[in-house]
């Protein structure tokens, strides 16, 4: 269950961003989750609830985009969804193919008071 | 917007935050690295599911390496500290971090447990991480270089079940192998997939409690330590 360390990462580094910022209460937080990137977000939420307690996020709303996984083949010069970090080109069976989307997580604003 | 009318009033406004979720442990990561490498200290990362055979491998690298090179090691548990006392029958210095819930060991925890180690310049310094294949990956330590460590008496197709840490690794140790008259395992398949899904994989096959195997073992070291 490391979605839990996540978020404590996530509350603390938007602790440090609320001195730079000026705010003192976040009512939600938008984030993106890769499909590639190893996490579920249905645990992410669970863990989230936890992580917050007695923080400024406590309260807040988790709201997750979920990015699909795209790669690049350099066989059919193409770009591609994928499902998972192995899969091979859809078009031509080739791989690797170069990860070009999907596995990142990323917050990317909040909505504060 | 206010929950009431809808209006505007409330003063709750959006900031943008673009940020990655892992810079936390990455910026802790990255100070260790410069930490290591400004004293040349060769730091190793072990990775594997429980029990494929991390602590025995270490053990009897330590050994093999003799007293030429000094050797401190990083034990991360979940509760116990019986590797850390296997590895401190070996002679080195070795600190326990116990991860309680967690389920991988952090840059924060790593560099907290290198501030008490104090590795020496020149040194070789393993880390063993929490027994997992799925969230190690996603956590770098400052290490040089990721060893994922699988034994043949976990299925031929582990890395397509766990692409990411595989994908992670620079070396892959395929250990126990003394053990493949008694298994179901097919060593060329389990390669492929591999390398499926790193290309840039390198792969050993070992023998930790035997030995076989463990020359080239050692060689990678050498050869990466410089
Ligand atoms: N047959 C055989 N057994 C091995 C080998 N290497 C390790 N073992 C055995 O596998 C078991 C687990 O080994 P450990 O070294 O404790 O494994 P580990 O990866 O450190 O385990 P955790 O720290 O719990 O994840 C022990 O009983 C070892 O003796 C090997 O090469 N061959
Ligand atoms: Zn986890
Ligand atoms: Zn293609
Ligand atoms: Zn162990």
């Amino acid at each position: 269950m490391h979605e839990l360390s996540l978020c404590e990462d996530m509350i603390d580094l938007l602790r440090e961003r609320a001195k730079v910022d000026h705010y003192s209460q976040i009512k939600s937080i938008q984030i993106e989750i890769g499909k590639l990137s190893c996490v579920e977000s249905y645990a992410l939420i669970f863990a989230f609830s936890a992580a917050a307690k007695g923080s400024l996020a406590e309260n807040a709303t988790l709201k997750i985009n979920e990015i699909p996984g795209q790669g690049w083949c350099d066989q059919c010069a193409s770009e591609v969804t994928i499902e998972q970090r192995f899969d091979t080109c859809p078009h031509c069976d080739y791989y690797p193919l170069e990860i070009r989307q999907g596995d990142k997580m990323r917050i990317k604003y909040v909505e504060v008071i | 917007m206010c929950s009431v009318c809808g209006c505007h009033n409330e003063q709750s406004r959006l900031i943008s935050i673009e940020q990655d979720i892992l810079s936390k442990n990455n910026r802790y990561a990255t100070i260790n690295r410069d930490y290591l490498n400004e004293r040349n200290i060769f730091c190793l990362n072990l990775v594997s599911s429980p029990g494929s055979g991390k602590t025995t491998l270490l053990c009897e690298t330590i050994k093999a390496l003799g007293h030429e090179t000094p050797i401190t090691v990083i034990e991360g548990d979940q509760q116990t500290s019986f590797d850390a006392e296997r590895i401190r029958k070996t002679g080195v210095k070795a600190v326990q971090i116990n991860t309680g819930k967690g389920c991988h060991l952090d840059g924060q925890m790593v560099g907290r447990a290198i501030d008490e180690l104090k590795p020496e310049s020149h040194s070789i310094l393993f880390i063993e991480n929490v027994g997992n294949l799925i969230c190690p990956a996603a956590f770098d330590l400052g290490e040089a270089k990721k060893v994922v460590i699988l034994s043949v008496t976990e299925g031929t197709d582990k890395p397509l079940k766990y692409p990411d840490m595989f994908h992670a690794a620079d070396l892959m140790i395929l250990n126990k192998t003394d053990l493949l008259p008694y298994v179901d395992f097919d060593i060329e398949l389990c390669f492929q997939y591999a390398l499926q899904v790193n290309p840039d994989i390198q792969i050993l096959t070992l023998s930790a409690t035997r030995g076989d195997g463990m020359k080239s073992w050692l060689n990678w070291i050498e050869q990466h330590r410089e």
